[in-house]
Order: C-alpha cells, then structure tokens, then sequence
C-alpha cells in the first residue's frame, strides 16, 4: 500500500479538470492518489464553445483533454459513473456504478444542471435544455422533424441556443419573462438595442411573457399558453432558464448549502467540511454562484495553492461579459445598471448604427463604474482596464464612447496599465507576467501565448496582450521587428525592391545574396509571389514550384479531406448556355460536387489530385481558363446586368468588368484582389465592398478603393469621378502597380492603406497626381504583367514533365483510400470520420 | 540490418517538395533538398487535418531544424523526428530513407517493427 493521501474530484467539467490539469504540475502531485468520477460518457470538454458543435466541432474537436491525460498521470478516471454518496464519518465516496473510494481530500466539481421552470408539460416530447453533449445532439435530432423552435429564456445562454436553432433551420422565437432581453447584465435601452438587431436577424422576441401550460398544437407539435391569454406554437421548446448548482451530493451528507442552493464554501473555497471543498459551479462564495469559468479556475487555483500549504484566497470575480451573440457584439462591465449611489450616467445612442454605449462613472467622475455597450464592443477592452484598476478617467469620459474622431485617440495605452493588471482573464495572466516573460526572451505574439498562455481561453484577450506586447518590446529597446521571418531581414516591401533593383530572377538567388537558412513557408510564397509580380515567370518551373503555396502547386484549391476544387474563370459572371453546359458535364463526369459560389461563378468540389489535369483539360478544350481561386491574385470581377437590360442602367457594367477582368487576370498580388463594376448607383453589384469598385454614372465611371467583405468588413473609399474608361484603367494600373509593390504580404488594399502615412489623400497623391513621379514605373509593370499571361493550366497540362506530379503515389496509380465520399441532396460530399469507418472504398470514376 | 526497399528513382523526386510513395500500404511522404543533399521521409497523414496531404505541404526550416508545414492547418513538423513544433506531444512517423545510385530507398523493417 502505497503512504499517499487519496485525492478524490467529483466532476470532470471544465473546472474539475482545470484543477487536474493544474495539479499535475506541482510538487505536491506526488502527495497524492487521484480519482475522479465523470458522469459524462467522456472527460472534460469545451463548453463555452458548445455551440461550434453546430458548426462541425466534432466531440474530440471540444475536449479539453489529450487523449492520454489521465493514464500519463496516474490518475484513475470513472468515466460514466455518478458519485452518488458520499459518507463523511468514514471518508469514502459511492457510485452509482457500486465503486467505493475513500478520500483523505475531497474535491466537489459538480457543475450545475438547467433550471427548467415546473410550467404542465415541460416534460413534453422535444422540450429540452442546452448544458452537454448530448442535448445538442437531441436537438439536432429534434430539429429534423421540425419547423419551429421556442427558446424559453433571453438571457446569455437563451440567446445563444436561438442562434443554434437559426442555424439548424427552424423558426426561432425567444419568450422572456423579464421586460427586456439579457436583464441581467444590460439595461432597459442596451435592452432594446440587442432586441431590434436580433429581431433584424429573423428571430422572434417576445418579451415579458410567463408560460403556463405546455400541451397539443394544432399546426405544431406544442402550443404554449402564456398567462397574458396568447398562444404560439412550436416544435421544439428549448428551456434556458437560468442554471441551477448541483448540490445534491452534498446535501445527501449535510454539508451547508445556501438557502437558494449552492454549496458554501469560504475563502480558501472549503465547505462547511474542512476536507471537502467545492469549486466552480457548484459553489456558492459570499451569497453568489458564478457561472462563467473564469471565477471557476480562480477556485480551482486557490485549491491547489491550499493544498500545497500556501496562503490563498478566492476574493470574488469580476462579472463582466463580452460577447458575440449572432453577430451582434453585446458587453456589460461591473455596475451596468447604475445602482451605486451617486453613480452618474452617460449614454450615447445612434439608431441609425443601432449602437448604445452606456457608461456608468462614479460621482466625481473620476472612476469607471460600470458599462454597458451593444452594437459595438470594441471598447470593452479599454473600458475593462479603468474598472478593474481603477485607472483615473480623463477629463470627458464621454469621450471614451462617443464615435472616435479622426484626429483623436482615447484608447487606453498598454502604458497606462499597472503591472497588476490582469490581461487575460482565462488564465490570470497579469501585464507583469507578460513582460517579465518579453524580457525573458519571449518576443513574439506565438511564444507569449505558449509561455504564458494568456489569449489561449476564449481569445477574448488577444488584442490587448499584443498592444503589451508591442509597447513592451518598444519600450525595451527592440524595434518591433518587421522581418518577413527568421531567414530575410527585410520587409516583403524590401525584398520587392531587391528583387527589382537587382533583377533578381529566382529564390535561390535572393536567399544567397541576402537571406540565410532554406526558407520556411512564410518568405517562400512571399517571394514567390513577388517574383511573379514583377517578372511574371510560369508559376511550375522547377525554380519556382518549391515557392507556391500548397493549393498554387496544384493549381487547385486543397479541401478538407485532401481532395480539390476547381473554379474555371467566368470573366464577369457572363456565361452562355454551352459554356453552362460543358462545366455541367464535366462536374457530371467526374462526379464533383457543384456549387455557385458568391463570386458570380462555378465552383467544382471533390476532385482527386490525379483527377485535376484530366478536369482541367476537358474544361480548356472547352474553351475555359483558369480562374486563379487558388492563388494570392485577381479572383472575380462582380458585374450587375447593367444597360445592356437593366431600365436602370447608365452604361454596360458586364462589358467593362470582363475587359477589368481579362486584364488583370493572373496578377499575383500580396493578397486576392476581387473588384465589381455596377451599372448605377443602386449598386447591385456591390463594388462598394471591393478592393477596386466602379460604379456607372451619367458623367463617366466613379472609382472606389479599398473596400472588402470578410472578417473585418470596409467600405471603399471614393478615389476618383467621372472617369472615362481610359483614366479609369490607367489609374486602376497604377493603383494596383502600387499595392502590389508596397503592401505587406496578406494584407487587403485596405488595411494597406489605412496604415500608409497620409492614407487616402497619399495614395491619391501618388497615383493620380504622380507625386513620387512613379507612375511611368508603375504603368510599364502592369503592362509587363498584362504582356505576358498565361493560363497556367493550359501551360501545365501541354507538359508531361509536369504531369507527373499529379499523381497521389509517384509509385502507383492507386488513389488515397483516404478520400470518401457520402452523397447529400444529391450530390456527393467527404465523409465525415463516423462515416468513414463504415465505407473503405473510394468510388472510381 | 536494415532492409532497403526502392520506392522510385532520383528523377522522380521534386526539387525542394515533397512527393508521396505507396509502400507496404503505408502513405509515405519524400522532402528532398538536392543544394544540401538532404532527403526525409515521413508518414503522409496529418494528424490535425486528418487525411493524407503532408507531402503536398511546403518545406523549409524554422530555427535551424529542417520542417515541412501542413498545407491544411499550418502545423509544422520537423522533417527529422517528426514531432510537430506546435504541440510536442502529437507527431508523425519518420523512416529511414537514402539515394544509392540514382536509387529512393525506404528502409522495411522499420516499417513493419
Ligand atoms: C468558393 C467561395 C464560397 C462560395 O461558395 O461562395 C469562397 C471560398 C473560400 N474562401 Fe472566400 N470564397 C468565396 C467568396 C468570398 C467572398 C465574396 C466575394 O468575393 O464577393 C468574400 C468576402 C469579400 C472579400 O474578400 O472582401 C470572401 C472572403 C474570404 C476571406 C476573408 C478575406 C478578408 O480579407 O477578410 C478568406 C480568408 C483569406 O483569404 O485569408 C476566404 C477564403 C476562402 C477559401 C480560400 C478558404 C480556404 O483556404 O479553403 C475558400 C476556398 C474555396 C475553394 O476551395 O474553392 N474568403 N470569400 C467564394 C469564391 C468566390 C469565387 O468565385 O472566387
Ligand atoms: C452553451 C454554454 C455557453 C457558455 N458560455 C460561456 C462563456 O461564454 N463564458 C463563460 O465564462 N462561461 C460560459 N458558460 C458557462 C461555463 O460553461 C461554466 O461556467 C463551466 O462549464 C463551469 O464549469 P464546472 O466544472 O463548474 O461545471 P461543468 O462544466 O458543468 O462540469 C461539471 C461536471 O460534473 C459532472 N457531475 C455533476 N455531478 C456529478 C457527480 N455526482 N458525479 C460525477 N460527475 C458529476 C457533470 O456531469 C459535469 O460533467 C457557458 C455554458 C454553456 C452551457
Ligand atoms: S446596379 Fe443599376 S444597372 Fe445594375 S442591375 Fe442594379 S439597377 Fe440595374
Ligand atoms: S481572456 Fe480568455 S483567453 Fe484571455
């Protein structure tokens, strides 16, 4: 028998396992035995990310363990088994299963359950909650036979679970008892604001409704009876009602609960047992239950450091929230509701950008109090760091919510932060821990997050740690290194001017003249991409196949399961029947999936490597080119029907975006370039959105740069009007001449700009007036580009050298038995992993 | 003793890629960098991605150690080892591979071991 003293967790969520996962570092480890009881059919997962399930997080994709956590450790685990009893007098723990442990330490982590009101007929076919694993399945499950869903409950979580039942289909309806949504944390107007863009986004909110009965539809499954005398009815009903801790466990042995549950604990997070403490969920400290993880890793942290002997204490836990519930960005801070006596108020509302900020500051006006932001949470960072330090606020603090001016700026320096301010709240990562970590020599972003984990939790965090970390490394001494890598001191704006000032030709050369080491795969595409730039080489040669990225190598786009799409050009999303008709065949050939994709073209999905060249020369015979989806490059240009039908249009939108996009075609840039051209100002082509916009006007073409969709969304910035299509194209060379010389590598023409000195009026200056007395440079380059395209299928597929390398074995002609496909609507798709076990075959065309 | 198997000629190989062999059923990937005269060879399945594309990343090397980035996720893997720079704790077979003669050989008995 070994002298250990027995350590026992109940629980394995996501603080039991914190707890775990922190023990397993210390010293102290080795005073103890572990055992712990999972009643979950799996450890520890990712709840607060629960939601991604509907997004294809698989179960592994969530868990929170490495699959050989507890045998590496010595820790025994009882997956599926319930602690059912515990037995204080003689220390041991039951299960439901009949094992019997006993403990010398006993740590409860037993979570909480989903309160659901006792309304008749909440125990209905289909009325479920949104806790585990196995509740969303179920939804998903109900989903399918079901066309409405009702989530009882608009707080955080409600909120939530509506977006899942948008996203799984069904219409969505939230039902409040409270007078407003998120009542907890926002106030009446924030209230109001986060209704109106939720019910923007198709859902239904009705609010202080009090269910009273649940029973029989007539066109629904359900018909619930609200105790103003209205009905709705649904498929699904979707209790989120608030949480409730699961004390049971220790109620069963007498240990103090809270009159409205939870288990007591007191500062070093003990129960009213001094052996048995409770963490997380479960634990009432101080009146109040915490159901957010991060005051639940404080616990499990103050725990470990009691074990050990250390003094440690859970002092409360800041309650404040960010988020993004369906894509609307909603923040609360501290004293949102403004109850501190004194407390001062200023709100700033803008219905027109459905914005509300309120902050609430202390009767000097020298203190932040609390806040409350909906529609824009992009100073919730900032704010966060007033009120956790108690940083004085400057002189207006309306200013810290009130739209910034341009010339302005009242964001919180990382300076102004004291050293014990906490950075991440996740991980309990302080701006002095990060910057004794930098001065460790941890000097870049991926190394801080590895030392120190801070924005590894939620992200949340990880703008702010990166401004510490530049004005920390600035402050040290250290420019901020803008090397492209470890192997070229340069800036992609450098190795551009080496490159063309040296007439470098290959990668080779430029890595002997000015680099050191091989490459990696950040300066090789870069390179690769520049040298395509400027002198316009084929992409495959042998000096240059190394550079590409994975998908340029194959001129295709890599998918998930290693198979490729193909995206033939459709220059301006013009197509005529045939044209239609040859990809259609091809796509029924080859059985590739087929989609429309939201460049105005046709995407075909699933093709096997070996399978490109066969595709692809089917699609030239055709008299197809390719449209370079693959590559850092010109993708589309968007058309609207324009003149040529529309009774709108002022000129032919469709003519001039195929001549834009014949032109720049194959320019290899230092990201996608997408442009649009619309036929009038209604703007169906939606050239606003675009890298290069144009837009018709009777009195010649208006131009518009630097806009773009995707994760940060900019509209572009009208550069010149008026235009004749000749300066229009002219001025359009010279721009993207410009970018394609001066931008960091990934980086959009608009974040490009934006962070030029001078920004629109600079370019302007440059490009249109010829301040740097560039533009004849910057007209040959495009036209040297222009000069020398080539479709690179059409160049790979005439070389059977190259040929070669379109084989998944160099060896054999057997295709990756990987690569399985299931059929959907119709069409086929990759399996996903459950189903792979079942199929070994790949179907051959 | 190991036992060499050859799974295709120099000529086969591309210049500073990667290319893949079927041997024994087993995907493996081939990384071979003729200015060093270094050759690799390392299982094709991506353990992140989870399917069959590692010699379709791009090579290089990070901090001296030669690496081939997962063209799915970006995780890099050290060609040597195979252990993946990210996460310590996840990485991919290597085998013990040569070029006699013009010759790719890829040693079996590790293979089946
Ligand atoms: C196929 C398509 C979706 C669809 O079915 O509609 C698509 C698919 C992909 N998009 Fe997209 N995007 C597609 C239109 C868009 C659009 C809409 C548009 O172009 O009008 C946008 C927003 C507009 C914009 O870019 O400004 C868009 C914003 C992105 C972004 C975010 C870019 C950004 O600056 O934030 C990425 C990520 C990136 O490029 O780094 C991305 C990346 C990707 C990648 C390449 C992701 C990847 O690496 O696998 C997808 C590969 C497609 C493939 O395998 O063929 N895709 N993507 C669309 C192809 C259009 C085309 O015909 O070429
Ligand atoms: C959809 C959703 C979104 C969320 N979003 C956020 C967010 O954005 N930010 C945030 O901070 N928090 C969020 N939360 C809350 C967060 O998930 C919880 O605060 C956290 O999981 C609490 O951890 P815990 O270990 O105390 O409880 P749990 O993670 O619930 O773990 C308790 C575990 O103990 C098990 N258990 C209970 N009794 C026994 C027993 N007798 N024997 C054995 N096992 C037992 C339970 O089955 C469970 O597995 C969210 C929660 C949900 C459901
Ligand atoms: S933008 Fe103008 S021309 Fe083009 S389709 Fe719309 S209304 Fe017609
Ligand atoms: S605050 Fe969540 S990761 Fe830092």
């Amino acid at each position: 028998m070994s002298n250990k003293q027995k350590l026992v967790v109940i629980g394995n969520g996501m603080v039991g396992q914190y707890f775990l996962a922190g023990l397993v570092n210390q010293s102290i480890r080795d005073a103890f035995e572990i055992i712990t009881f999972c009643e979950e059919p799996r450890p520890a997962y990712d709840r607060v990310h629960l939601s991604a399930f509907f997004s294809g997080k698989t179960a592994e994709e969530l868990s929170m363990v490495s699959a050989d956590f507890f045998e590496q450790h010595a820790i025994t685990l009882h997956l599926n088994d319930k602690a059912a009893h515990i037995d204080r007098e003689n220390k041991t723990v039951t299960s439901a299963k009949g094992i019997h442990v006993q403990y010398d330490k006993l740590i409860l982590a037993t979570g909480s359950y989903p309160f659901v009101p006792p309304v008749p007929g909440h125990d209905r076919r289909n009325c479920l909650v949104y806790r585990t694993i196995e509740d969303l399945e179920a939804m998903a499950a109900a989903a399918k036979t079901s066309k409405v869903g009702v989530v009882v409950g608009g707080g955080l979580l409600g909120l939530e679970a509506a977006k899942a039942l948008v996203d799984l289909g069904l219409e969505t309806h939230v039902v409040e008892f409270a007078p407003r949504l998120m009542a907890v944390q926002l106030d009446e107007a924030g209230g109001a604001m986060l209704r109106r863009k939720i019910e923007d986004l198709g859902v239904i909110v009705h609010t202080g409704k009090n269910t009273s009965i649940i029973t029989d539809g007539e066109q629904c499954v359900h018909k619930m009876c609200f105790a103003d005398g209205e009905e709705l009815e649904t498929d699904v009903v979707l209790f989120s009602a608030g949480i409730r801790p699961r004390d049971d466990i220790a109620r069963g042995c007498d240990l103090a609960v809270g009159p409205r549950g939870g288990i007591v604990i007191d500062n070093s997070c003990k129960t009213s047992d001094p052996d048995i403490y409770a963490i997380g969920e479960c634990a009432l400290w101080n009146g109040m239950i915490f159901g957010l993880v991060a005051p639940g890793y404080a616990m499990a942290r103050t725990v470990i450091a009691d074990l050990a002997g250390n003094v440690a204490s859970f002092t409360g836990a800041d309650m404040s929230t960010k988020l993004k519930l369906m894509g609307v960005d909603v923040a609360s801070i501290g004293d949102a509701h403004a109850k501190t006596p004194g407390a001062m108020v200023y709100t700033y509302q803008n219905g027109a950008s459905e914005v509300y900020k309120r902050l609430v500051v202390s009767q000097d006006k020298k203190y932040l109090l609390g806040a409350v932001l909906v529609g824009d949470a992009s100073g919730y960072g900032t704010l966060l760091q007033y009120y956790l330090n108690s940083i004085e606020l400057p002189e207006n603090p309306d200013a810290l919510i009130l739209p910034a001016r341009s010339d302005e700026s009242v964001g919180l320096g990382a300076d102004a932060l004291p050293m014990a301010a906490q950075i991440c709240s996740c991980y309990d990562v302080t701006k002095g821990a990060i910057c004794q970590a930098i001065e460790a020599g941890c000097t870049t972003f991926g190394g801080l997050k590895a030392e120190t984990k801070a924005a590894t939790g939620c992200g949340g965090c990880a703008a702010l740690l990166k401004s510490v970390m530049n004005s920390e490394l600035s402050k040290q001494g250290f420019v901020v290194n803008t090397d492209i890598c470890e192997h070229f001191a340069y800036t992609r704006q450098d190795l551009y001017n080496l490159i063309m000032v040296e007439h470098i030709k290959t990668f080779d050369e430029l890595l002997e003249k000015h680099g050191k080491g091989r490459g990696c795969e950040i300066c090789k595409p870069a390179v690769g991409s520049i040298l395509a730039s400027q002198w316009n080489a084929y992409i495959l040669s042998n000096e240059h196949l190394g550079l590409q990225d994975t998908n340029d190598t194959f001129l295709a786009n890599m998918q998930k399961d290693g198979t490729y799409s193909v995206v033939p050009r459709i220059a301006g999303g013009e197509i005529s029947p045939d044209m239609l008709i040859a990809i259609g065949q091809v796509g029924k050939k080859y059985k590739l999936y087929t989609k429309i994709t939201g460049g105005q073209r046709v995407d075909l999905f699933g093709a096997r490597v070996d399978q490109l060249p066969l595709i692809w020369k089917e699609l030239i015979d055709a008299g197809f080119e390719s449209g370079h989806a693959y590559g850092k490059s010109l993708r589309t240009v968007k058309s609207c029907v324009g003149s040529t039908w529309c009774r709108y249009g002022v000129d032919d939108s469709v003519g001039l975006a195929i001549e834009l996009e014949n032109r720049y075609k194959g320019l290899r840039s230092p990201h996608k370039i997408k442009f649009a051209v619309s036929g009038c100002t209604r703007e169906c082509a939606e050239a606003q959105s675009k890298d290069v916009g144009i837009i018709a006007t009777e009195s010649g073409w208006n131009l518009y740069v630097c806009g773009n969709g995707g994760m940060k969304p900019r509209h572009a910035d009208l550069f010149a009007t008026g235009l004749d299509k000749e300066t229009l194209i002219k001025t359009i060379d010279r721009f993207l001449s410009f970018y394609v010389r001066t931008a960091d590598r990934l980086q959009r023409t608009s974040v490009w700009m934006e962070n030029m000195e001078g920004g629109l009026d600079y370019l302007k200056s440059v490009v249109i007036n010829d301040k740097l007395g560039l533009c004849e440079q910057l007209d040959q380059q495009m036209q040297n580009v222009i000069d020398t395209y080539q479709c690179e299928w059409k160049t790979t597929i005439a070389d059977e050298a190259k040929l070669k390398r379109f084989r998944h074995f160099i060896n054999s002609d057997q295709p990756d038995d990987q690569v399985v496909f299931v059929e959907e609507r119709g069409q086929l798709r990759p399996a996903d992993e459950e189903e792979r076990k079942h199929f070994k075959l790949v179907e051959m065309v | 003793m190991t036992q060499w198997q050859k799974v295709c000629s120099v000529d086969d190989l591309q210049p500073n890629s990667g290319i893949c062999v079927l041997i024994a059923d087993q995907q493996v990937a081939i990384f071979y960098m003729p200015k060093e005269g270094a050759i690799y060879a390392i299982n094709n399945y991506d353990p992140f991605g989870k399917a069959n594309v590692l010699s379709r990343g791009l090579c290089g090397d990070i901090n001296g150690q030669p690496v081939v980035a997962s063209p799915l996720y970006k995780q890099h893997f050290n060609l040597q080892s195979g252990v993946c720079l990210e996460d310590e704790t996840v990485s991919v077979r290597v085998y013990p591979i040569r070029i006699d003669n013009g010759s790719v050989q890829v040693s079996l008995v590790e293979l089946v071991s």
